[in-house]
């Protein structure tokens, strides 16, 4: 083994001696010193909910992408993809974990033992009518295209009600807001540089990417309806009023459609909220059956 | 790196060229790839280096099959983290064989066709997510073994390459030995999980170091050119001499009879390897080897209209590829 | 070995390496990738951008994206430059590119994240 004692030591003889193994931890807890009380005239239930609502979305859509691990066009996307969904369930962990916080757990307390922290119990132990989020995240993938554009829809409606969401008067769904408005704005460049490609790039591509847009349009009915919750959280200042975003989020769409040379398909009519309010397709229940199936086969074990 | 046929060097430059090239190896320094080489240095690099990009790329898929399903949000993050850092090291190394004239694209294809061949460890399949923590604990620490000497390989963008892998393997290895801990203070079930991947694993995670040094005829060249720096029996012992302890403290029983400790050479003995199957399993016929290959054909192919697209895109909009 | 020379050199273990394995590169006509980009990072206010590696993109735009996203994934760096390995002008050899330099985000990415009681040798 001549001069070096240990292999890890001849790392730090390559590294001109500085040889950092561990890099620092200086990872900020985007929550730490945040008030955590609920703001005064708050429902904690109604607060709870709404948090569901928008973590639920962040861990369906973060499932979905990930999906495509292993299987993306290009080392490179499969990098970026990870990266998006690694951000999406980091939103979706500090949501669910807020509104366990805040007592909302739902039935997943009567499977999950007191080991399982409350983002799992919720993640891992509620069933599908439970669940908060829209059929937009819920779909699946299709192709590269349509998932392109799924994720252009997904987080420039997210990012609408983020932007706002800093302004909240719960200081966590505030900080929470904060953090994720980079995330999100970088999420939504990424699918909107690729859709421009896709819309303009060959035949093949622009009539995928014309389907994509067209089977996700239908997907927008029930996204600008608030609920009951949303409406009186709204008026506490806690929440954002989806109605309230409409418009933005289509103008933006509609901007990057035409930019990628594509139709930009018709909006579809209002209908009130169906996801947030627990009812799915098969679909989600499907998702669900994959990401929770380990976790219930040993509700007693610690991971 | 093809130069013009009136600068072609003479026999006399090709000696002087070569004298250069020793003197750099014998002095310890890095052959950078503008400098001249022999052509059995470059060629025995690009394998060498292909086949560590194409192993990174393959071993995305036995831990990524468990990325839909990890049992809490915590592993999967650190999962996905994992599995993305697999990707990442996996471009870092084709880039390395670019620099030795090699082409991704290329490289990718030959791993597709079967010419290139990549670990055999990742041909065994994760039956349980214990298999997720033995992998990072076992495989990724008999990688780090084989990897930490490469930080001194004679071949420079290799040696950098490997520098950042082995940081980023190292978070890899901890996560999985965490996961094994925390398992064994869990149920019974989750014991025997550990205990199951561990008896899996840990004769795979021995070959990973190759057949003995008697039956390695490329050694002493590759020793000489400095991209091989210890003999495979040498690696594989210091690893089962790390691995023992730590198989202690974790309270797993490493399933090798003839494990024990010599005091008088301070190592620790260990049973023969069964070469066989390490044959089987690297002339491709381990249990996943297809799968494995079919997921990457998939990859390539089914999307590759999406490369496309973004081609004539740039073509389109002048900020097309030279 | 019988037919094949086997090498655990490069990382994940031994496979085969002898010289019946392939390495040179079809003819650049049938070649679908894009073209290479050199990436330069840096790390931090004060220092110069440092060659980090290179990936493939389709064009400038999207290869500072993904140079950002895989050269940058713990958080490495402040500002990103791409160019076209192509494009780059070179002198002759005696090369000096330091590649690598060391950098921090999600906290599970870092070794010290994972807390190992300290009687584990060697982790």
């Amino acid at each position: 083994m001549g001069h070096e004692e240990t292999v890890y030591e001849a790392l730090d003889h390559a590294h001109g001696g500085e040889g950092h193994w561990a890099f620092g931890t200086g990872f900020d807890d985007p929550l730490a010193g945040v008030d955590t009380t609920v703001p005064d005239g708050v429902d904690p239930a109604d607060l709870g909910e709404y948090c569901l609502m928008l973590g639920d979305d962040a861990l369906v859509l973060a499932q979905r992408l990930t999906q495509w691990i292993t299987a993306a066009p290009e080392l490179e996307e499969e990098v970026a993809i990870a990266n998006v969904a690694l951000d999406l369930l980091g939103q979706a962990r500090l949501l669910l974990a807020r509104a366990g916080s805040v007592g909302v757990l739902g039935r997943s307390r009567e499977k999950a033992t007191e080991s399982i922290p409350d983002e799992d119990a919720l993640a891992y132990f509620r069933d599908a009518d439970e669940f908060r989020s829209t059929a937009l995240v819920a779909a699946p993938n299709g192709d590269f295209a349509q998932t392109i554009v799924r994720l252009l829809v997904a987080s420039t409606v997210r990012l609408a009600v983020f932007a706002r969401l800093r302004e909240s008067r719960d200081p966590v769904l505030a900080a929470i807001a904060a953090k994720g408005v980079n995330e999100l704005t970088y999420h939504r460049d990424h699918a909107a540089r690729w859709l421009l490609r896709l819309g303009d790039g060959t035949d093949e591509s622009h009539r995928r990417a014309q389907a994509g847009a067209d089977a996700i349009w239908r997907l927008l009915d029930d996204l600008f309806v608030p609920t009951d919750v949303e409406r009186r959280l709204t008026e506490a200042g806690v929440a954002v009023d989806p109605a309230g975003t409409r418009d933005e989020v289509r103008s933006v769409l509609v901007q990057v459609l035409e930019r990628a040379t594509l139709r930009v398909p018709g909006w579809p009519a209002e209908a009130p909220p169906r996801g947030r309010l627990g009812q799915h397709g098969p679909e989600l229940a499907e998702l669900l059956g994959v990401l929770q199936g380990l976790a219930r086969q040993h509700p007693a074990a610690t991971w | 790196m093809s130069a013009p046929p009136l600068d072609r060097p003479t026999v006399a430059d090709e000696q002087a060229l070569q004298d250069l090239f020793d003197a750099t190896i014998a002095a310890d320094h890095r052959i950078e790839p503008r400098d001249w080489m022999p052509e059995g240095y470059r060629k025995t690099l690009v394998r060498q280096i292909a086949q560590h990009a194409h192993s990174e790329i393959i071993g995305m898929q036995p831990e990524g099959d468990w990325l839909l399903a990890a049992p809490s949000l915590r592993r999967k993050a650190i999962l996905l983290a994992k599995v993305q850092d697999e990707a990442g090291h996996g471009m870092y190394l084709y880039s390395a064989a670019e620099t030795l004239g090699a082409d991704r694209a290329d490289l990718t294809d030959k791993l597709i066709e079967g010419r290139q061949k990549y670990s055999s460890i990742f041909n065994y399949p994760t039956l349980t997510y214990a298999d997720v923590g033995v992998i990072g604990w076992l495989v990724d620490g008999a990688a780090i073994c084989n990897q930490v000497p490469l930080c001194r390989s004679s071949y420079g963008p290799y040696a950098r390459a490997m520098i950042r892998i082995c940081k980023e393997e190292s978070f890899h290895q901890r996560q999985g030995y965490e996961l094994l801990l925390t398992m064994m203070r869990g149920t019974p079930e989750q014991r025997a999980m550990v205990q199951d991947a561990v008896d899996r694993w840990w004769w795979p995670s021995l070959m990973m170091f190759g057949p003995p040094d008697d039956d390695s005829p490329n050694s002493a060249q590759s020793m000489a050119w400095g991209i091989k720096r210890h003999s495979n029996d040498e690696l594989r012992q210091r690893y089962v001499d790390m691995s023992v302890p730590q198989a202690e403290v974790l309270g797993v029983t490493l399933p090798d009879p003839d494990l024990s400790y010599d005091a008088e050479t301070g190592h620790y003995r260990f049973g023969a390897i069964d070469w066989d199957e390490f044959k089987r399993v690297i002339s491709g016929n381990g249990p996943a080897n297809a799968e494995r290959i079919a997921r990457r054909r998939a990859a390539r192919d089914d999307n590759a209209w999406v490369t496309e697209a973004a081609t004539a895109y740039a073509t389109k909009h002048g900020r097309a590829a030279a | 070995m019988t037919t094949t020379d086997v090498t655990a050199e490069g990382g994940h273990g031994a496979v085969p390496t002898g010289p019946e394995v392939p390495v040179e590169p079809k003819p650049a006509l049938s070649r679908r990738d894009w073209p290479l980009y050199e990436c330069f990072v840096r790390g931090k206010r004060g220092l110069n951008h440092v060659h980090v590696g290179s990936l493939h993109a389709p064009d400038d735009e999207m290869a500072v994206h993904a140079a950002r996203d895989l050269f940058t994934r713990r958080n490495e760096g402040v500002s990103i430059w791409v160019v076209k390995a192509a494009d780059i002008t070179a002198s002759s050899p005696d090369e000096k590119d330091p590649m690598f330099a060391p950098s921090g985000d999600k906290v599970y990415r870092h070794p010290t994240f994972y807390e190992i009681p300290e009687n584990v040798p060697h982790m």
